[in-house]
C-alpha cells in the first residue's frame, strides 16, 4: 500500500502544513510518496525529500503548474491517484479547492478536514463548526482526504533521504488562468503555525486600534488573528480570520481581545492549549472556554499588558 | 444567460446543536432551520447579476425532504424565478448532490452555477468543486468578487495568504465566500409573490442518480468539553499566571 501526499508550496518553500499531513499519512501506514507539482519548484522537492518518513518524491515541473489551479492539477492527480490507496492534502484553501475535484473525477467521496485516524478506512472529522465529531468509514477504493493541520504534529523536516522522480504534467487546459494575487505581507509568524496568537474582535473598534495588538504580538513573538466581525468591519484583512470559515488554529497561547466568542469563532481556536480572554462584558461566551479571563476595558488592559512583558 | 443556484436547508447558524444520546447524529427535531448562510450569498449574487442585466433567469435548486420547499421559497422571495426540488428522505452526500446537479445542468444549460463554499452542518466544502469536475467546467471557489465579461468571469478568491484573481471560461462553477455580498431581506410583498412562482419536484431516481452514501457515519460524538478557567483581577496577575502557572510566556 502506498499513499500520495500533495505538497503545499509557493514554488520556493515547502509549507509547514505539508509536514502535518505527512504525519497523518504515517498514522494510516504504508509507503509515503510526496507530489511536488509546480513550476521551477526543484528546491521544494529537495526539501520534501529530506522529510523523515517520505519514501519517494514525485516532481511535476511545468510552467502550466506555476499556480495551483484545480483545472490544471486535477488531470495530473487523476493519472497518479490510481496507483495509491490514499491521496492526502492539507485542508488549506489549495487542498480544499483541488481534492474534491479529484475525488469526483475518480468517482469517490472526499473526506474533509480529518483530525484523527482510526484505521486505514476510518477517520474522525469535525462537523457543525466543531460542535460534534463524526467518525466516518469510507467504502471507496481510493480515499481522498484533506487533513486538519492542528490535529497532527509536524513530521521532522530532516532525516529523510527520499529519491526524486520526475513525472510529466498533463496537457494544459484553457478553462482557467491566473491573473494576479494580493498577498498580505507580514513579518510575524504564519497564523496557522504560530506558537502564540493575539486576536482582535469587534471590540477593537477601528483598524488603527489593531496596532495595539500588533505591539503586543511583537512583544510575544506572536501572530495576529481576527474574528469575522473585525474582518467584516475592515479592521483586519480576511486572511487573518480565525473560525469555521477562516483558519483553524491551535497555538499554545491564544489571547482573545474584544471577541465575544460566537460558536463560529470558537470552532477555529478552541483546541488552543491556553486561552486568555480580555473583554469588558463579563457575560461574554468566550469566558466559558478561557483558562484566564480578565474583565477589563481592552484599551487600558492591552497597553498595560504590552508594558508588563 | 441562465444562472443556477444551489441552496441547502440546515440548522440555523445561531443554534447550539445537541448530539443525540445514541450517537447516531445531531438532534434536528424541533430545531430552527434556515437557508445555509453561504447559499443566501449565492442567491443574492445571482439576483444582483440579474438586476445588472447579466442574467436572464435564476433557477434555485434544493435537495432533501419536502421541507426544503421552504428554502426554495426563500430564494424565490429574494428574487429567483423558479425552483426545482430534488426530493428524498435519504441522506445526501456531496458527491450525490453534485451528480444530481450535473443532470440538472445538462437539462437547464446554465451559463453560471453559484453555490455556497460550504454548508455549515457537514462543513464539507466539496459540492461545487465536484460539480465542476463532473461537468468538465472551470471552478472559482471562495469567491469574494465576480466580474462577468465576454464569455469569461474574473473572480477574486480568498486564499490563505490573501486574495487571488483568476479568469475562468463560462460556463463555470462559482462558490461564494462570506465577503462576496450582503444578502437582502425578502420583503413581505416579495414573499407573497414567491408563493406564485413555480417549483418543480423530481426525485434522484427521476434524474437517474444513485444517491447512496459513500461514507458511513459510524458515530457522532461530542468533542471534549473545555472547562471555564479563572478570572484574574488585573494585568499583573494575568502576566504572573501566564509565566508561572501556564508557563506559556
Amino acid at each position: 500500500m502506498a499513499l500520495l501526499v500533495i505538497a503545499e508550496h509557493d514554488n520556493a518553500v515547502l509549507k509547514p502544513a505539508t509536514l502535518n499531513t505527512i504525519t497523518a499519512a504515517q498514522k494510516i501506514g504504508g509507503d509515503i510518496h510526496v507530489l511536488v507539482a509546480g513550476s521551477n519548484c526543484k528546491p521544494v522537492a529537495e526539501a520534501a525529500a529530506q522529510v523523515a518518513g517520505v519514501a519517494k518524491v514525485l516532481l511535476a515541473d511545468d510552467a502550466a503548474l506555476a499556480h495551483p489551479l484545480a483545472e490544471a492539477l486535477a488531470p495530473l492527480l487523476v493519472g497518479l491517484a490510481r496507483n495509491y490507496s490514499h491521496v492526502l492534502a492539507s485542508a488549506t484553501t489549495t487542498g480544499k479547492n483541488v481534492l474534491p475535484r479529484l475525488a469526483a473525477l475518480l468517482d469517490v467521496a472526499q473526506i474533509s478536514d480529518i483530525c484523527a485516524v482510526e484505521s486505514a478506512d476510518t477517520f474522525v472529522r469535525p462537523i457543525y463548526a466543531g460542535n460534534a465529531l463524526a467518525t466516518v468509514q469510507s467504502k471507496d477504493a481510493i480515499k481522498v482526504i484533506t487533513v486538519r493541520g492542528t490535529g497532527f504534529d509536524a513530521a521532522l523536516a530532516s532525516g529523510g533521504s527520499a529519491a526524486i522522480e520526475a513525472v510529466s504534467a498533463a496537457a494544459a487546459t484553457d478553462l482557467s488562468s491566473f491573473v494576479s494575487a494580493e498577498i498580505t505581507k507580514s513579518e510575524r509568524p504564519e497564523l496557522t503555525a504560530a506558537r502564540i496568537i493575539v486576536s482582535g474582535g469587534r471590540g477593537m473598534a477601528s483598524q488603527e486600534n489593531f496596532k495595539m495588538l500588533e505591539e503586543l504580538a511583537d512583544k510575544l513573538g506572536a501572530a495576529v488573528g481576527a474574528s469575522r466581525a473585525a474582518v467584516d468591519a475592515g479592521f483586519a484583512p480576511n486572511d487573518l480570520q480565525v473560525g469555521q470559515t477562516g483558519k483553524i488554529v491551535a497555538p499554545e497561547l491564544y489571547v482573545a481581545v474584544g471577541i465575544s466568542g460566537a460558536i463560529q469563532h470558537l470552532a477555529g481556536m478552541k483546541d488552543s492549549k491556553v486561552i486568555v480572554a480580555i473583554n469588558k462584558d463579563e457575560e461574554a461566551p468566550i469566558f466559558q472556554v478561557a483558562d484566564y479571563g480578565l474583565v477589563a476595558d481592552l484599551f487600558q488592559a492591552v497597553p498595560e499588558l504590552s508594558k508588563a512583558l | 444567460m441562465k444562472v443556477l443556484v444551489a441552496v441547502k436547508r440546515v440548522i440555523d447558524y445561531n443554534v447550539k446543536i445537541r448530539v443525540k444520546s445514541d450517537q447516531t447524529g445531531v438532534e434536528t427535531a424541533n430545531v430552527k432551520m434556515s437557508m445555509n448562510p453561504f447559499d443566501e450569498i449565492a442567491v443574492e449574487e445571482a439576483v444582483r447579476l440579474k438586476e445588472a442585466g447579466k442574467a436572464a433567469e435564476i433557477v434555485a435548486v434544493s435537495m432533501g425532504p419536502a421541507t426544503c420547499q421552504e428554502t426554495i421559497r426563500t430564494a424565490l422571495a429574494m428574487g429567483a424565478d423558479r425552483g426545482i426540488l430534488v426530493q428524498t428522505d435519504d441522506e445526501l452526500q456531496p458527491l450525490a448532490v453534485a451528480k444530481a446537479l450535473k443532470v440538472l445542468c445538462e437539462k437547464e444549460q446554465p451559463g453560471l452555477v453559484i453555490l455556497g463554499k460550504q454548508a455549515i452542518d457537514d462543513d464539507a466544502n466539496q459540492t461545487g468543486q465536484m460539480l465542476a469536475a463532473l461537468m468538465g467546467w472551470a471552478q472559482a471557489t471562495f469567491a469574494s468578487k465576480i466580474v462577468l465579461e465576454d464569455g469569461q468571469a474574473l473572480v477574486t478568491r480568498e486564499i490563505d495568504g490573501g486574495l487571488e484573481t483568476i479568469k475562468v471560461k463560462l460556463p463555470a462553477i462559482v462558490t461564494t465566500d462570506l465577503r462576496l455580498n450582503e444578502p437582502r431581506y425578502a420583503s413581505l410583498p416579495n414573499i407573497m409573490k414567491a408563493k406564485k412562482k413555480p417549483i418543480e419536484t423530481v426525485t434522484p431516481a427521476d434524474l437517474g442518480v444513485d444517491a447512496a452514501p459513500r461514507l458511513v457515519t459510524l458515530k457522532v460524538s461530542e468533542p471534549a468539553k473545555r472547562q471555564a478557567g479563572v478570572k484574574v483581577a488585573d494585568v499583573a496577575q494575568l502576566v504572573d499566571k501566564l509565566k508561572n502557572e501556564a508557563k506559556v510566556i
